[in-house]
This record gives structure tokens, C-alpha cells and sequence, in this order.
């Protein structure tokens, strides 16, 4: 099957004060074009950096991408000038993130800042941009676009300012769209609304999204294929069904199994993954779980485990992942 | 080595469990915006606008709504960090409107209150010893040095840290284990109930389950009583024995947790409880997506009549012009709704 976006053994690290960060540590993933993925993960695990490792947006000069290739359309992005990186991002690779408010101009009208866009990259007249931006506000749900062109973000509400940060992306009509956390900031019937949004649109335009969360709620109802991450590294991958119907890694079951569900009668407790996520400037010889992983063998702490192949598509990064089949892993959990 | 009171021991203000603990009546918390010296009449925030319930010892209260709702402002009201506009707050028998200073100061000790933040809600330049020691010092608790070193490192122990984590900076500790500080610097006081505002929406998903079932390990130890103040429905379902669901200052349903979802009454908790996500891909596929339309409007200017019929689907032209009262639509089970 053809790939739109192929990252390959990425690696990006940040120099700090307590040493070097492996943010993300030999991470490879993709997108196929109109598909919906998942990068999921608690904070810290890299899922957010390789977004912007993709964009080539990591801050200099703490964090710096050390290693790897990002395929799209016939191109190493990592290879490109600054000048053409600047034509793949919002043209064909468009961004949104999680706090719209930071992300928006504040001393720009809403109609300026959609309007730039339009106008840089596909060279459009500013009477064409304005037609363009009054539809994309449409689009995205806002009424009234002739008023709402000249007001200024914080004129708009959390959900509207989201609303408008979606009509910045779809502006050049990408193929693909990088969504940070898209709906975390916002109110629970608002995040249902932009979500079914975001969906709605990238199923019409033909987009492909990558949609970076820790809600393991969003992934179930939006993504087709789903990467979880832990440490700078892809714990486990494979389809959203096969991921929750069959969790192959005891990390992915933990979480899984560590939130509580309205659709399942109340537990007398919940089940926790214990300890904390490690230190990502210290992290131990071997697969970086271990020490929290009820599963765990002398292997683990001394060798990492590399992302094996459970089944065609489905892939883990665990050696027992083999020998204990997802079954074997509940019960053993439930004891 | 020190013995020290627990709070289900603690003689003054204590009373069995399933009596009334808490007593909301008609709060009220309107703040004034603009207006001053060019702008004329300042204009209300109705944040609160008539909210009453109770609580009784040794239950968990979940509160839930979305941002603006009115929910934290209540507990906050509650626990007299802001000065209601008007009703009554009765706890442990005495309302806290009317008493004076000095015996506010008494009762508020057994209240406390764990906030969402971590990060801002420890002093940075204080170690975890000084931050849990400070209130037993400054209350007279534990006047002696040494007593107070020993029960810090009890309360450490409950909250499920090392007694080495005294020494420590709240900027040495993971989300995780701030919280926990949080919960023992609480505890500390011997509290009888609770305020939890949003404690473990900042937390990752991982950590969430550790700090929840540490809430209720130390609810049944002690005896507490929790106020849970929260916006996801899930951890809310979990730990509450009743919820009240606020919109634009009002609450709009209460009762039960088992009713409230199983078997909720007002459109708006039907509309939440539909648009949390379930973590499971099959089950999502079949489920109908509908969407509450619009978004909630300013409580400067609240709708007329039902503060929510703009967004309802089952609206009619009475909702406009009546304000539906919070009455029994079930035994035990109240909601603000002229259709119910």
C-alpha cells in the first residue's frame, strides 16, 4: 500500500541541564493518505516532539533531530532547505495544537491570519483570500463570517478559536494534518463537536490525519491504526481494533486497564500501573518499563526488546509479547 | 514517637456516619465585571445562582459540569475562600456565613482541600517536610519540633510516600507524587471532609488510578467526607456515591450515582454522558455520535427561562419563559427539567 508519510528510525534529542533527553529514540511509523492515526501516550513520551520533528519545529538550540528520514511525496523533509521546508508546512502538512489561544496572533484579526495563508501559498489576490476565508469559517461551523473576519481571538470562545485553527489548516487543503491534542483544552460537548468536525472534514477533503492524544476514549472513536509510545519509543501498533480487542504489550493493557469505563459496571477498584514514568535523561539498561511491568524477566532489564511482529500489522515491542498471549496477560493481571 | 489524634477520632464537631455533614442552601455568588469609573453599572457573573445540597458524613459528592458551570466557585464559597452573595453553608451544624471570625478559623480547619495543580499549589521554596509541618506548626497541632518531624513522616506514609521525601523540593517530585504531598498537607489538619477540585485531571492517565484509589483508601480510614469536584464523567461515576451535574450556575440533576447513569433524566447529563468516548473501537463503531449543538453561553447573560434550552433537542416554547425548579421526577432523584 502506498505511504504518505514514512518516518523512519527518528531520532531527536534536547540538551538540558541534567543531560541529554532522548525525546524520541529510533521511532518509525506512517500514515497511508486518508487515514486516520494515532500517536498515544502519557506526557513525555515523545509523541508530541515527533510531530514537530516532522514539521522541523523542535526548538533550537536545546532539542535538536539527530537521526533518521521523514518520507513525503519522494522527499527526505530532513533533507530540505529552511525556504522549502517553509512550502510543505500549512501548503501540504498543516499543524494544530492543543492551546489555540498561544497558536493565534493576538494582535491579528482572525480574517488576517487566514487570509496570510492564502495569499503566501497559493498566491491568491487579498479579495480572493477574504472570499476564501469567509467560506473556511463556514466550513468549520462559524456563522456570521463577515463580522467574525475582523474580530480578534480573544473575541472567540475556546471551542470557535479551535473552530478556526482547523479553518487555518484546511486553508491550502493539505493532505495531511498534524493534530496535537486537539480537543484537550476544551469542555467535553465542545471536544465531542470538534472532533466530529475534524473527522467530517478530513473524510470530505480526503486528508490524512495524525491525531496525537492520551485520551484512549478520542483514539477508540477516531483513529484507524493506532501507535502507542512510551519513552521515546513505539511500545506497540497495529489497528485500533486489534490494539484494544488484543493488547500485546503490558503497557498498552495497562492503561487500558487502568481508567475506569462507563460502559462496564463499576469496579470495586481500579487497577493502576504502578510507579511513575521514568526520567527520560536516566533511563534504565533495557526495555524502559521493566521496572513498573508485572511481567517483567531478567531479559528485560538488561536487553531493550526491539518492535517485533505479533501478526501482519500488529507489532510489539516486548519480549514476552510472544509467549503471552493477550488472554494469558488479562488473567494474570486479574489474579 | 508521638500518638497522635486520627480525624475519626477527633472528638469536637464529629458525629456519626450517614448524618448531614454539609448543608448547601441557596448559594449564591454573583461577581460584579467593569463598570467602575467610566464604564457606569457593573455588569453580574451569576457564577453560582441558587445552588443547594447536602452531604452526609462519609459519602463522596461528585460535582460535575463544564468549565464556567459554577463548580469550583461552590467549593470554593464552601470553604469560604470567596464570600457568598447570599445563602447558607452549614457544616457540622454551624452555618458559616453567620459565625464569627475567630470560630471560622476553628471550623475551617476541618475542611481542607486538594487542588488540580500540583505545581502551583506547593510553595517551590519549601521543602515537603516544611509544607506538611508548617499548618500542624502554625494551628498549634503539633507545637514540639520533634512530635512534628515524626507525624510529618506519618502523614508521609499515609499518602503513600517515603518518610526521605521530607526532604525533598515539590520540583524534585513527579505530578504524581505532588499530589500525594497535596493529600498529606490535607490530612494534616484532620480534616471531617474534603474539597477534591479536579485532582487528577492533571495527572497522567497512568498516575489518575493510583490517586484515586488512594482517595478512597484514606476515605475509609479516616472516615472522610469528599466533595469531588470534577469534569470527567468516568472517574466521577467511579468514585461518587451521589453527583449533581451543574450548568451556567444551576444544578440541573442529583442523585444517585447508579441513576444518574443509568437511567439519567435531564437532556444535558444525557448530552455529557453521550459525548464521553469509550475506550473501545467496536463499541464506538455502533454507538450514534450525537452532538450537543452550540456552546455554553456567557453567565454574564444568561438565557431567560431554562439556562439551557438554547442547546436542548427537546426544547419547547415554555422552556424559554419558565425557570424549571429542581424537583423529584423519581424518589431520591431531582432534576431541573419542565419535559422530565
Amino acid at each position: 500500500m502506498d505511504v504518505l508519510l514514512d518516518v523512519r528510525n527518528l531520532e531527536t534529542q534536547f540538551q538540558t541541564g541534567g543531560g541529554v533527553v532522548r525525546a524520541v529514540d529510533g521511532v518509525s511509523w506512517d500514515v497511508r493518505p486518508g487515514e486516520t492515526v494515532a500517536l498515544v501516550g502519557e506526557s513525555g513520551c515523545g509523541k508530541s516532539v515527533s510531530a514537530l520533528s516532522v514539521m522541523r519545529l523542535v526548538a533550537t538550540p536545546a532539542g535538536r533531530i539527530v537521526g533518521g528520514e521523514v518520507w513525503f511525496k519522494g522527499r527526505d523533509l530532513l533533507t530540505l532547505s529552511e525556504e522549502e521546508m517553509r512550502r510543505v508546512r500549512g501548503r501540504e502538512i498543516a499543524m494544530i495544537f492543543q492551546e489555540p489561544m498561544t497558536s493565534l496572533n493576538p494582535v491579528l484579526t482572525i480574517g488576517r491570519q487566514l487570509t496570510e495563508t492564502a495569499e503566501i501559498h497559493l498566491g491568491m489576490t487579498p479579495a480572493q483570500a477574504r472570499a476564501r476565508a469567509a467560506e473556511l469559517l463556514v466550513m468549520v461551523g462559524i456563522s456570521d463570517p463577515g463580522r467574525r473576519l475582523s474580530q480578534y481571538p480573544h473575541q472567540f470562545s475556546g471551542g470557535m478559536r479551535q473552530r478556526m485553527m482547523i479553518a487555518m489548516a484546511l486553508a491550502c487543503n493539505p493532505p495531511l494534518i498534524l493534530a496535537d491534542e486537539p480537543t484537550t483544552a476544551l469542555d467535553v460537548t465542545i471536544q465531542a463537536q470538534i472532533l466530529e468536525l475534524l473527522k467530517d472534514l478530513s473524510r470530505r477533503l480526503g486528508a490524512a490525519m495524525l491525531i496525537i492524544t492520551h485520551n484512549l476514549g478520542v483514539v477508540a472513536r477516531y483513529a484507524d491504526r493506532v501507535n502507542v509510545m512510551y519513552a521515546g519509543k513505539i511500545a506497540e501498533r497495529g489497528t485500533a481494533r486489534e490494539i484494544y480487542a488484543n493488547p500485546r504489550h503490558p503497557y498498552t493493557l495497562g492503561l487500558l486497564q487502568s481508567v475506569p469505563r462507563l460502559d462496564e459496571p463499576r469496579k470495586a477498584k481500579l487497577l493502576p500501573i504502578p510507579g511513575q514514568p521514568p526520567d527520560l535523561s536516566r533511563l534504565p539498561a533495557g526495555c524502559a518499563f521493566a521496572p513498573r511491568c508485572a511481567y517483567a524477566i531478567e531479559r528485560c532489564r538488561l536487553e531493550g526488546p526491539p518492535l517485533g511482529v505479533i501478526e501482519p500489522g500488529h507489532l510489539s515491542a516486548c519480549w514476552r509479547a510472544a509467549d503471552l498471549g493477550a488472554a494469558e496477560l488479562r488473567r494474570e493481571v486479574a489474579v | 514517637m508521638t500518638t497522635m489524634v486520627e480525624p475519626q477520632e477527633a472528638p469536637r464537631g464529629a458525629g456519626t456516619a450517614g448524618d448531614i455533614i454539609l448543608e448547601v442552601r441557596n448559594l449564591v455568588k454573583h461577581f460584579p465585571v467593569g463598570g467602575g469609573f467610566l464604564g457606569g453599572k457593573p455588569a453580574l457573573v451569576k457564577a453560582v445562582d441558587g445552588v443547594s445540597f447536602s452531604i452526609r458524613r462519609g459519602e463522596t459528592l461528585g460535582l460535575v459540569g463544564e468549565s464556567g458551570c459554577g463548580k469550583t466557585t461552590t467549593g470554593r464559597c464552601i470553604l469560604q475562600l470567596e464570600r457568598p452573595t447570599s445563602g447558607q453553608i452549614i457544616f457540622e451544624g454551624r452555618d458559616l456565613i453567620a459565625v464569627s471570625e475567630a470560630e471560622l478559623r476553628k471550623v475551617r480547619r476541618r475542611m481542607q482541600v486538594i487542588f488540580q495543580d500540583p505545581y502551583s499549589s506547593l510553595n517551590p521554596r519549601m521543602t515537603v517536610g516544611q509544607i506538611i509541618g508548617e499548618p500542624l506548626a502554625v494551628h498549634g497541632i503539633v507545637p514540639d519540633r520533634a512530635a512534628r518531624a515524626a507525624r510529618v513522616k506519618e502523614l508521609l506514609s499515609h499518602a503513600g510516600l517515603l518518610a526521605t521525601m521530607a526532604d525533598r523540593y515539590p520540583h524534585q517530585l513527579s505530578g504524581g507524587q505532588r499530589q500525594r504531598v497535596g493529600i498529606a498537607r490535607a490530612l494534616a489538619m484532620e480534616p471531617s471532609i474534603i474539597i477534591c477540585d479536579e485532582p487528577v485531571s492533571a495527572l497522567d492517565v497512568s498516575i489518575q488510578a493510583q490517586i484515586i484509589n488512594l482517595l478512597e483508601e484514606l476515605q475509609e480510614r479516616f472516615g472522610l467526607t469528599y466533595l469531588f469536584v470534577a469534569h470527567d464523567l468516568s472517574v466521577v461515576r467511579h468514585i461518587s456515591d451521589r453527583v449533581a451535574v451543574m450548568y451556567l450556575g444551576k444544578i440541573v440533576e442529583i442523585t444517585d450515582r447508579k441513576a444518574l447513569y443509568e437511567a439519567p433524566q435531564h437532556p444535558y447529563t444525557k448530552a455529557l454522558l453521550a459525548a464521553v468516548p469509550i475506550p473501545d473501537p467496536a463499541l464506538e463503531a455502533k454507538r450514534e455520535h450525537t452532538v450537543l449543538r452550540g456552546e455554553v453561553p456567557s453567565s454574564l447573560n444568561p438565557p431567560s427561562g431554562c439556562v439551557f434550552h438554547p442547546r436542548c433537542p427537546i426544547a419547547i416554547d415554555d422552556c424559554r419563559q419558565v425557570v424549571p425548579e429542581l424537583r423529584e421526577v423519581r424518589p431520591e432523584h431531582r432534576a431541573a427539567c419542565i419535559r422530565v
